[in-house]
């Protein structure tokens, strides 16, 4: 017999499904199928019960090898080295719960750490463009209950976000728009063919790193005035076309994603996407929504907005809490060898970032707490493998459009595996130890 | 428990008709008693003010676009001092929106222990639950939205009543609220396509309901479920010059409905913010005060209540769930601006704003706050609030009651104002000399407020048997008069603050982040099929999260959660 575990959370994507069927074994500890997930949040549950899955933190020997330590010594490695060092950066916290988080933070108040987040290489260009310009937005239900005209720019959600349009964007049928798919009109905006391009009424092949023009473009256009024959590669008569489209739409909403926010112009793409967003405002209702990538970045970005009031790159070496991204931002920091030691958790930087920052992380006293083995693990001098949070523990995070819905356990983790909530605490009980504060 | 004995303050209590005598208090197990034994810590209160701890009806200190405005205004941790950790203090910054942690220590040192988030979107519930729960030392509770919601929509245009109870019974559980808030009714559901409400009788697109049905069904809903607090409402047609009929308007929807629970609240209608509620003038050129006519119709009207949100002139942070609005401010100041409209509930938006005092409709509207709280007759049903951070942030708090307190003051700012004559000319603040004792305002600000919310068995007040939250003041009404400056420095520097018999503030230090409760009302009603089959179809066909994964878990993101119960099973 098998029991059925129902409205789970996909801890994969920033789309957060909340759908999910889990079928697991009578003892709980088994999972046997998942339904309704993609193909990729499928493989992560199931991922979870691989054989040869790591379950015991390990430290790097000299000679290369790894060898299993407790969890209390992993901790107590982890307390030293952020105690010890001046400018810890600690990184991640994207595939991790919120209150994980909020225990990370503690920690790095106390060793002056620097807490960042995977937006620094994903939509941290998004964020200082909100700075700039502020973001009208809405929650996914908006979008499925009342958008007649969505545009996906610079994103692929066929392949990144797989569910995101059956549930919330294309496909679904909501209250006003009764017709589902047939009741709106797509645009997508990217330089390649894509598989979601596939599905669009107007597929618009900007030139790659002219995303800026473009969207510019589409402003001039929606007051009717002059544009050259071609704008970043595409005709005139095209961006007149697209703008009568959005300004003719009741209801009209704007996806993006990596392809605008990591090309040639970065957060000044999106101050005009923005823009463009804001003066459609004075014809219609719109509104633009980042596709954001790990589950639970956006909870990130949001516990350290309520306890230290930035978003990302918040550096909290001198005592209080300063914001500086380019100077503050993990990269940048890496890159000028500020850093005197790496502690990672909720995030893959080894395959992220550009290889002179692995290179530096590889140099540090580093822990990469993860339950994957994983190119970060591979190049830190302590691994520290936990239960997956969203399959083996539950925990709040936040989807792309900031609604937060609580993940839930489905199953046990392996016998004497810690959460990564638990062993955060560890670590800060360590550290209040090692600071004479406990 | 340890015992604590407050000597030989002056106290001003309200609930107890004390105003300003020198006594004792003396507190035991968390409760105020009569006395306690020799053993009792001795807090030297001599020459100094006591009163209840405070209780802010109206402010949005926690949950989703109060961090939308932390996070797009980096530059508003510039606006003061980002404060490193120290004892039990966390690092705390920001000015119009700070951190949670600034938050929970600036209303201690003003003396509050009670806190009332003012918009809760449900769906962001468990957000806005997170930030109290991390939030140290307030009690707090928070308000979800109704007024848009398209079940009550729905309900009350069938004139469903039954129905629409059952159905804000349920949502109050699930979201795990305290009252019903209602924002913009109407208009914020017309926003979902660009458009407004701005009169009680424009009616909805689609719904086909008007303001002024969904004001008096929510007001008749709150009376048949008993509850603790009376419908909250922040009315349409805010901050537009004229508006002042609508506002009339509404509150007119109140007139003869009477007031059914057990708390000992006596509104039937709380209106919020009612500065930004009395505009007169057609355009911002002949913008005017219409003050006066709305405070008397409140001062007539003995089941209603307002808070003011006074104007402080500061640069500050708007943010509301009338979205609407601030799209028409962004329109008029050009500052940056968020929306985020929510499936199925509600909507909100934020902009920042700079209320200069050379700008005259600034001026204008400073003088209205204190124009109406100084025409007030009664300031049990006349709150004081700056609809933190929409007129300005909490922390003026004490520079309005100086502001009240004090006509020099008054004279002395709007001197300085460099449109003086047409400010003064569009109110009648300078022809007002009335000056408020620290007695009114201990009304605006904790017995009135706690009574209002139906907490005047637990706050707001130092008689024998309430909960422990008591703030002293370093301020000596015989020597210090209505010294304006000494006004301002001592109501936000509170020497010592007790909360539920817990020393918070010790010598004018935070020693502790207290045991703070979170208060929310569970109302029983009559079982109601149909309504549990209306919300899974909505859930089914129309949100974008599942019903189960719509509960807000009482274990996971509430500290100590404290449940009203009612039973409204009739």
């Amino acid at each position: 017999m098998s029991k059925l575990v129902t409205d789970v959370i996909c801890p994969f994507c920033g789309t957060l499904c909340d759908d999910l069927e889990v079928e697991v074994s009578d003892d709980g500890k088994q999972i046997l199928e998942v339904r309704n997930a993609c193909a990729i949040g499928a493989t992560k549950f199931l991922h979870s019960q691989a054989s040869d899955r790591i379950i015991r933190p390990r430290m790097k020997q000299d000679d290369g090898t790894w060898k299993d330590v407790s969890y209390a010594e992993a901790a107590k490695y982890a307390a030293k080295i952020l105690c010890e060092a001046k400018k810890p950066l600690m990184y991640g916290w994207s595939s991790t719960s919120c209150e994980a988080q909020a225990t990370g933070h503690m920690i790095a108040e106390q060793v002056g750490g620097i807490v960042d987040n995977t937006a620094t290489v994903c939509h941290g260009p998004s964020l200082i463009a909100v700075h700039d310009v502020g973001i009208p937005s809405c929650t996914l239900g908006e979008v499925k209950n009342r958008a007649d005209r969505i545009v996906f720019w610079g994103c692929n959600p066929a392949h990144a976000h797989p569910r995101h349009m059956s549930r919330y964007s294309i496909f679904p049928r909501g209250y006003f728009t009764g017709k589902g798919s047939k009741s709106r009109k797509i645009i997508v905006v990217d330089p390649r063919p894509t598989d979601t391009a596939s599905l669009a009424d107007y597929h618009v092949q900007v030139e790659q790193g002219r995303d800026y023009e473009l969207l510019n473009a589409i402003r001039v256009a929606f007051k009717n005035g002059p544009l050259p024959d071609v704008v970043a590669g595409v005709p005139k008569e095209k961006i007149y076309e697209v703008s009568r489209v959005l300004k003719s739409g009741r209801f009209v909403v704007i996806f993006f994603g990596m392809g605008v926010t990591h090309s040639l112009g970065k957060n000044h793409n999106i101050d005009e996407a923005i823009a463009v967003t804001s003066d459609l405002n004075a014809y219609t209702k719109a509104s633009i929504i980042p596709m954001r990538g790990h589950y639970n970045v956006t909870g990130s970005g949001q516990v350290l907005g309520w306890q230290f009031g930035f978003p990302f790159c918040v550096d909290l070496s001198r005592g209080f809490a300063r914001y500086n991204p380019g100077e503050t931002s993990s990269n940048d920091l890496l890159l000028r060898n500020e850093v005197d030691a790496c502690f990672v958790l909720g995030s893959d930087p080894g395959s992220h970032f550009p290889n002179k920052s692995v290179q530096e992380i590889y140099k540090l006293p580093s822990v990469c707490i993860d339950p994957h083995m994983t190119p970060t693990a591979a190049v830190s001098k302590c691994h520290v493998p936990v239960a997956f949070v969203g399959v083996e523990v539950g925990g709040s995070c936040y989807r792309m459009d900031n609604v937060p819905i609580e993940s839930r356990k489905v199953v046990d983790p392996p016998a004497g595996m810690l959460t990564d909530d638990e062993f955060l605490k560890l670590v800060l009980a360590e550290v209040m130890t090692i600071k004479g504060a406990a | 428990m340890t015992e604590i004995l407050i000597k030989n303050g002056f106290v001003f209590d309200p609930t107890q008709g004390i105003k300003g005598d020198k006594k004792d208090i003396a507190v035991k197990d968390g409760k105020i008693v009569d006395k306690v034994s020799s053993s009792a810590k001795v807090i030297d209160a001599t020459g100094m003010t006591v009163m209840a701890g405070g209780v802010d009806i109206h402010t949005h200190v926690a949950g989703a676009k109060v961090n939308v405005g932390r996070n797009f205004r980096p530059e508003d941790k510039l606006q003061a001092v980002y404060e490193p950790a120290r004892g039990v203090r966390h690092m705390s910054g920001g000015y119009s929106v700070p951190t949670v942690f600034k938050t929970a220590y600036k209303y201690a040192d003003l003396g509050y222990t009670t806190v009332f988030e003012a918009a809760m979107p449900p769906l962001y519930a468990r957000h806005t639950h997170e930030e109290m729960r991390d939030t140290p030392i307030l009690d707090q509770g928070a308000f979800p939205m109704f007024g848009n919601n398209w079940f009550m929509l729905d309900y009350l245009k069938n004139q469903e009543y039954d129905n629409a109870a059952a159905y804000i019974a349920w949502l109050l559980r699930s979201t795990k609220g305290y009252g019903i808030k209602c924002v913009n009714p109407g208009g914020t559901e017309a926003w979902g396509w660009g458009l407004n409400c701005l009169t009680v009788n424009d009616p909805v697109p689609y719904f086909e309901i008007t303001p002024r049905e969904i004001i008096s069904g929510l007001i008749n809903a709150n009376e048949s479920l008993l509850l603790p607090h009376s419908m909250h409402l922040h009315g349409n047609n805010l901050g537009n010059p004229g508006n002042y009929t609508t506002t009339l308007d509404s509150l007119k929807i109140a007139e003869g409905v009477k007031t059914d629970n057990k708390f000992g609240r006596e509104q039937v209608l709380h209106h919020t913010h009612i500065q930004f509620h009395s505009y007169g003038g057609t355009t911002w050129a002949d913008f005017e005060s219409k003050g006066p006519e709305v405070m008397d119709y409140i001062n007539k009207n003995k089941n209603i209540t307002c808070d003011i949100g006074f104007v402080t002139l500061d640069e500050t942070t708007t943010m509301t769930g009338d979205g609407p609005f601030e799209h028409h401010l962004t329109a008029l100041n050009h500052l940056k601006w968020a929306n985020t409209d929510v499936e199925v509930e509600c909507g909100s938006g934020i902009v920042p704003y700079v209320y200069s005092k050379d700008v005259y409709v600034c001026g204008v509207q400073w003088s209205i706050g204190l124009e109406m709280a100084l025409l007030a007759k009664d300031h049990m049903r006349c709150h004081l609030t700056t609809d933190h951070p929409n007129a300005g942030p909490f922390t003026r708090y004490p520079r309005v009651m100086k502001w009240l307190m004090n006509q020099e003051s008054r004279e002395a700012l709007l001197h300085t104002m460099k449109n003086e004559d047409k400010v003064r000319d569009r109110s009648s603040l300078s022809s007002i000399d009335r000056e408020l004792t620290l007695y009114e305002i201990a009304m605006m600000t904790r017995a009135g407020t706690a009574k209002a919310l139906g907490l005047a068995d637990r706050c707001g007040g130092l008689g024998i048997g309430l909960q422990a939250d008591i703030a002293v003041y370093p301020f000596n009404p015989e020597t210090d008069g209505n010294d304006a400056e000494k006004i301002e420095w001592a109501f936000g520097n509170a020497v010592y603050l007790v909360k539920d018999g817990q020393i918070i503030i010790n010598d004018s230090e935070i020693v502790s982040n207290g045991n703070k409760k979170t208060y929310w009302v569970d109302v029983t009603t009559n079982p109601n099929k149909q309504v549990e089959r209306d919300i899974s179809e909505m859930f089914t066909k129309y949100y974008t999260v599942t019903e189960k994964n719509y509960d807000v878990e009482e274990h996971a993101f509430m500290k100590n959660p404290f449940v009203i119960k009612v039973d409204a099973t009739q």
